[in-house]
């Protein structure tokens, strides 16, 4: 069976590097074909990715807490692209400070995120959820 | 003695490069108007005649091959799915085969763009679109599209490997088409090289009969490459040696030319500064760009145009002339040879704002990104700052007296702080005008073409 590709990466201009080398090593090591766009990525270059390597899910990290503004219409410009039922799954430490979970979670949904996690989720987490979010589509 | 003779047919010239095959020489160099309009055959055995006097006839000549730009040089559409991704990467693969990109096109094609490309006058479509195992649809609809119009020219298939089985079946054949390995096998990483040969390949054995030369194939071994294709080679050449010469290391060459300004650069152009992040496409390690609207002749006009009064005033020393009087002297006569001094400070000025403008384009810049930690730095395209040599070729630096002068104003200044231009480069001349031959003798002989270059090309 073909592998199920996820395009990776940091938004905005947001310079932390280590989760997303952890998520590159663990989505491989699960089986899913990586295609990491780095720290620094406007949403332009995820969304190019995803077109180009035809991606079955996005996945986006923000640590820096400008995570909201930076995310803000990514949904809309994957539909505007074509990408329509991609998956888009947020996580890092996506707003700033300690605010009500609930709250953000709900927003970032608003937004159009499949999935939203919060600091210090392990990347386990978000593959489960993946192959869960993938097999239902068949 | 036996000897190779090298032909470049250009657009206006017909030069020949001589060489003694045992002493590794140029015995000599001629050159004669092109005759494209009647038979290039002409020109050519004129320029060959007047060789032969000089040398007395003792040359016994065992290989005759030629690049040639003549006739328009060879014209590609490109042809790719994301703008910044595969039509941008089939473009450079282009590019790097010596075309000339007339247009680029990317995602699915519509009725009216296939019309236009029907009515262009393009001899090749690099057709590209989606990573190996990537996007399929695009590039599958693109050619169900050039099968509908019935294009007639070959098509290069250079996309997703996973499409090509689909695509050999939709041109079946109807359409003449050539499939090579994709220009981007995944995101991060371009792959040129096998659409840049078979590109080749096609214009040696296709294109060139099409354009009229094919008399003149009877009396030469073969028109192998476009000729900007064989300045790249001799840069590579020279640069990265081959398997028994070493090579100099990363280089530039600056190829001003009447209607374009070439820059070649053989290099990875990796940051030089720490903490730099790397943004874009990756880029080829043989990097050709062309300005179009840059040239000492049939583009004089536009390059007034891009640089302005100020930074032509900038490079001249005569201030009195009437700038617009010159280029527009220059455009409308283009075999115009400029003979007395202020004329010449006019050329070259001109030559200078190609060289300063062509490298800015060529070369990657420096963006700042203003973080809540302070400023990050990042760099689009090749970062040249340290770049050991940079090479000039072309008449109007070969035949200056201060070929130095018009390379300098092609390397970095503060006026372009975000630029990545080379800084202190070593300045290299091909005197002789020999980079198109040397690109051609590297097809016969690799070892021999490193040597004459190291030989020939100097040091100003
Ligand atoms: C190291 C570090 C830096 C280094 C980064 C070096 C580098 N090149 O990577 C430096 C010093 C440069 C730095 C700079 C800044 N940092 Co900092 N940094 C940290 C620190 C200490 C660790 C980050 C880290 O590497 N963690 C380890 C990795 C493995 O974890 P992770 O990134 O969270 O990723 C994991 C999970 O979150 C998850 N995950 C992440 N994304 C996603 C996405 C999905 C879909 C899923 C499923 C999971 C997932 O998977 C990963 C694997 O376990 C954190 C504090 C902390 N302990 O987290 C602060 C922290 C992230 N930084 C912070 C800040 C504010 C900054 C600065 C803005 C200013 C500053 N105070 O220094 C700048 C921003 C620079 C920029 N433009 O990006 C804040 C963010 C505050 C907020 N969001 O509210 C933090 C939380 C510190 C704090 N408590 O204030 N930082």
């Amino acid at each position: 069976m073909e592998k199920k590709k996820v395009v990776l990466g940091v938004i905005g201009s947001d310079a932390h590097a280590v989760g997303n080398k952890i998520l590159d090593y663990s989505l491989t090591n699960a089986g899913y074909e990586v295609v990491n766009i780095g720290v620094l990525s406007p949403q332009e270059d995820f969304i190019n990715a995803a077109i180009e390597t035809n991606a079955d899910a996005i996945f986006v990290s923000s640590l820096y807490g400008h995570g909201e503004i930076d995310c803000k219409g990514l949904r809309e410009k994957c539909n505007e692209a074509g990408l329509n039922d991609i998956l888009l799954y947020v996580g890092g430490n996506i707003v700033v400070g300690k605010q009500d979970w609930d709250d953000v979670k709900k927003r970032f949904l608003d937004m159009g995120f499949d999935r939203v996690y919060p600091p210090g989720t392990a990347a386990e987490v978000g593959i489960k959820d993946l192959t869960e979010d993938l097999s239902k589509r068949g | 003695m036996d000897a190779y003779l090298f032909i470049d047919f250009g657009s206006t010239f017909t030069k020949l490069t001589l060489v003694d095959i045992e002493r590794e020489e140029i015995i000599a160099t001629e050159k004669a108007y092109t005759t494209v309009e009647t038979d290039v055959t002409i020109g050519y055995e004129n320029a060959l005649k007047k060789l032969k006097e000089k040398t007395n006839g003792e040359y016994n000549i065992i290989k005759k091959l030629a690049c040639s730009s003549a006739a328009g040089g060879l014209k590609i559409i490109a042809i790719g799915l994301v703008p910044e991704l595969t039509a941008e990467a089939a473009k450079r693969a282009a590019l790097g085969a010596g075309a000339k990109v007339i247009k680029t096109y990317s995602f699915k094609l519509n009725n009216s763009e296939l019309e236009e490309i029907k009515n262009s006058n393009a001899d090749m479509i690099l057709l590209a679109g989606g990573t190996d195992g990537g996007n399929s649809d695009t590039i599958i609809h693109n050619a169900e599209m050039i099968n509908k119009f019935n294009l007639s020219i070959p098509i290069v298939v250079a996309g997703n490997k996973s499409s090509n089985d689909e695509i050999i079946g939709i041109f079946g054949g109807n359409i003449e088409y050539h499939i090579t390995e994709n220009v981007m096998p995944n995101l991060n990483h371009i792959n040129v090289n096998p659409a840049r040969e078979t590109i080749r390949n096609i214009f040696m054995k296709e294109i060139v009969h099409a354009k009229g030369m094919e008399n003149v194939e009877n009396s030469i071994s073969g028109i192998l490459m476009p000729t900007p294709a064989s300045v790249l080679k001799a840069a590579e050449a020279l640069s990265m040696g081959s398997r028994d010469e070493e090579g100099i290391g990363d280089l530039a060459v600056l190829d001003i030319g009447g209607a374009t300004t070439d820059v070649h650069s053989i290099a990875d152009g990796e940051p030089t500064n720490p903490g730099v992040f790397l943004r874009g496409l990756e880029e080829p390690h043989s990097k050709r760009t062309v300005e179009g609207d840059l040239g000492m002749r049939y583009s004089a006009i536009s390059v007034f145009e891009a640089a302005g009064t100020r930074t032509m005033k900038k490079y001249l020393k005569y201030d009195d002339l009437d700038i617009e009087k010159e280029v527009h002297k220059r455009s409308t006569n283009p075999s115009f040879v400029a003979t007395d001094e202020k004329e010449i400070d006019f050329d070259e000025a001109m030559a200078k704002v190609c060289a300063d403008i062509s490298m800015k384009r060529h070369a990657g810049f420096l963006e700042t990104v203003y973080s809540p930690l302070g400023n990050i730095h990042t760099q689009e395209g090749k970062d040249l700052m340290k770049l050991p040599y940079l090479l000039g070729t072309g008449g109007v630096i070969v035949n200056s007296k201060n070929p130095k002068d018009i390379l300098s104003a092609a390397t970095f200044t503060m006026e372009d702080p975000t630029s990545l231009k080379p800084r202190e480069p070593k300045f290299l001349l091909d005197k002789e005008y020999i980079l198109s031959a040397m690109g051609l003798l590297t097809m016969v002989d690799i070892n021999m073409a490193v040597r004459m270059l190291k030989k020939y090309i100097v040091e100003i």
